[in-house]
């Protein structure tokens, strides 16, 4: 990217009409509060499904753990939701919940129900992934159920449980991107007018802006889920430094 | 005291895996369950703290049932120690071990300053505290769990076949340890193992259990050597039974013979010169024993001292006042047939004979049968 900021300027007084994919920083300088605006509403929906998804998740992923026979249900049952086009989901969610087909709900409600679709196979297998040497160790020490679930099981199926965020969290902004083909202000608003802007000949400066932001915004999430993973799981590093 | 009365486990497909078992555990005791896989020694120990729930019978804690204590309250007072130990591998050693007392309410600083003082009872040096459970070796961990099910200081210890996944020299360790740590706490404890050796080693009793979780034996280490009730008792506990029940009576009056000796580093023509059968006993300054010289030995024809590498070291050493087979033991495994006593603190008292020690069985058997 650091050719492109002397085009940049270059350009920007000229004029805001460039098709060139390279101008996408230019692009992204003349209409700046509506990008900033969308980039923001992107970010929050593709954080807060994901953090609903885990809470509905951990529970279901818990009995799934917890009763043998619920497994192959629930991992079937979640793969199919997964496999709904989200288009349809976001156009089916209103009518299905009883909702007004307006409502601003209907991506996040859309968008929880991947994650956890996503989630519950994260959260089963992650408590799976705790030795039952550790489990047993601790029932027979005297801690209850609810609390060896958080003091023990899901600190040491953090690991896995982080693995499988990274993987909703990116899905969801390409999602929420799609999202942006119905009308909801987000940066898929930014693919839709480089759309519209493209005839009669291409103009690419607003899609490869909505590409780069999106690529960007998965970026963060991605470091910011590594690093908090790394920060809560010390042992897993002492272990590795041996 | 915890007292089994007439306690039943069946499944529901009609497995009994404890078939009416009634037993008291002692106060201050090591009680081991004893018995080849299937025997219901691990259940019966997990009935104690609610683990598995009985379908008969009762359990007591001394005057209380445990069934009316509810299971998470009952375990914090009951220690427990698992095979491989079951530690918590996100938290640091210290923390496993303050696990019980800040379950129950205590600080965590307070716990950590008592924790500090357990890591040094079970051998741990101070450095482990900030480490994780899998920087340490299985030896090490399994100290861990020990102090882990002391830290809350329960009157009772359940252990799980505690020692038996670390390597053989680390588990004689381990075990050595843990008779000398119950010496000085004095807990009620239930130890399951499929060891006989280590059964007969750590147990003031030994329940011997069978398939199908039927108690076949209850008797203390000694006696079931010599007296096993019954043809499956006889084959568990095994070949050797005359010779390892020698492990549990005290030689009394053995004739100790005087046995010349040459220190170390001494030159070696003194050394052959002391020599009386090709063999001479070589001391540290303050007469404990180092081994047995072969003053025939090409490897200290070229030295003109004695060094340690010239000593034969096959020999084992008993003390005087302990057992008739550790003094046997010396006899046989020493290269003159002289087995080597010492007294408390390791200095040497003088020499005994296998026919010697033999002569004294056969004096105590005489006895016996008149």
């Amino acid at each position: 990217m650091s050719n492109t900021l002397p085009m940049t300027t270059l350009l920007a007084d000229t004029s805001s009409s460039s098709s060139s994919p390279w101008y996408f920083w230019g692009y992204f300088l003349d209409h700046r509060s509506d990008d900033l605006r969308w980039l923001w509403d992107h970010t929050w929906l593709s954080i807060v499904p994901v953090v609903i998804g885990l809470v509905i998740a951990l529970p279901l992923g818990w009995l799934a753990r917890r009763y043998p026979w619920l497994y192959p249900p629930t991992i079937t049952i979640s793969g199919l939701l997964y496999t709904i086009p989200s288009i349809a989901l976001f156009v089916l969610v209103p009518p299905l919940l009883g909702l007004d087909p307006l409502t601003p709900l209907q991506v996040p409600i859309a968008l929880t129900v991947y994650s956890v679709a996503l989630l519950v196979r994260v959260v089963a297998d992650g408590l799976d992934s705790v030795p039952v040497d550790v489990t047993q160790a601790a029932t027979a020490i005297g801690y209850g159920r609810v609390r060896r679930l958080f003091a023990v099981e899901l600190p040491i199926a953090l690991p896995v449980l982080t693995a499988g965020l990274r993987v909703a969290t990116v899905s969801n902004v390409s999602m929420v991107a799609i999202a942006g083909t119905i009308g909801q202000a987000n940066l898929g608003q930014l693919f839709i007018l480089g759309y519209q802007l493209s005839s009669p000949t291409p103009y690419y400066p607003p899609i490869v802006l909505g590409i780069v932001f999106c690529v960007l915004l998965a970026l963060v999430f991605d470091l910011l889920l590594v690093a908090g993973g790394r920060a809560l799981t010390p042992w897993r590093r002492a272990v590795a430094a041996r | 005291m915890i007292k089994f009365d007439d306690v039943t486990k069946k499944y529901p497909d009609g497995t009994v895996a404890v078939d009416a078992l009634s037993l008291v555990a002692p106060s201050g005791q090591i009680t081991v369950f004893v018995g080849p896989s299937g025997c219901g020694k691990t259940t019966s120990l997990r009935m104690i703290n609610r683990m598995i729930e009985p379908t008969g019978g009762t359990i007591w804690l001394d005057d209380q049932d445990t069934r009316q204590v509810a299971p998470a309250t009952l375990r914090r007072g009951i220690g427990y120690v698992i095979q491989h130990a079951g530690l918590f591998p996100h938290r640091t050693i210290i923390d496993n071990i303050i696990t019980v007392p800040t379950l129950l309410g205590q600080s965590k600083k307070q716990a950590r300053l008592r924790a500090m003082e357990l890591m040094e009872r079970v051998g741990l040096e101070a450095r482990f505290a900030t480490r994780y459970p899998a920087q340490l070796s299985g030896g090490q961990q399994q100290r861990v769990g020990v102090a882990r099910a002391l830290a809350a200081d329960p009157p009772v210890m359940l252990m799980d076949e505690p020692f038996s996944a670390v390597d053989p020299v680390v588990r004689e360790q381990l075990q050595q340890e843990f008779l000398r740590l119950q010496s000085e706490l004095g807990k009620t404890i239930v130890f399951v193992t499929h060891d006989i050796d280590e059964a007969i080693k750590l147990g003031d009793q030994v329940a011997v259990l069978q398939v199908g979780g039927h108690l076949a034996q209850l008797a203390t280490p000694a006696e079931l050597l010599s007296n096993p009730v019954n043809d499956f008792v006889a084959g568990f506990v095994g070949r050797d039974r005359g010779y390892r029940a020698l492990g549990f009576e005290t030689a009394g009056n053995l004739p100790v013979s005087e046995e010349p000796t040459v220190i170390i580093g001494s030159p070696l023509a003194v050394a052959n010169a002391a020599a009386s059968d090709g063999w001479i006993l070589v001391v540290d300054d303050d007469r404990r024993p180092q081994g047995w010289l072969s003053t025939g030995d090409s490897r200290s024809a070229s030295a003109d001292q004695v060094m340690p590498d010239m000593l034969h070291r096959g020999g084992t050493v008993a003390e005087l006042g302990g057992t008739f087979r550790a003094a046997l033991d010396a006899a046989l495994s020493s290269p003159t047939g002289r087995g080597v006593l010492v007294d408390e603190v390791g200095r040497l008292v003088g020499t005994v004979r296998a026919s010697e020690v033999v002569s004294q069985l056969d004096t105590r058997a005489g006895a016996a049968s008149r």
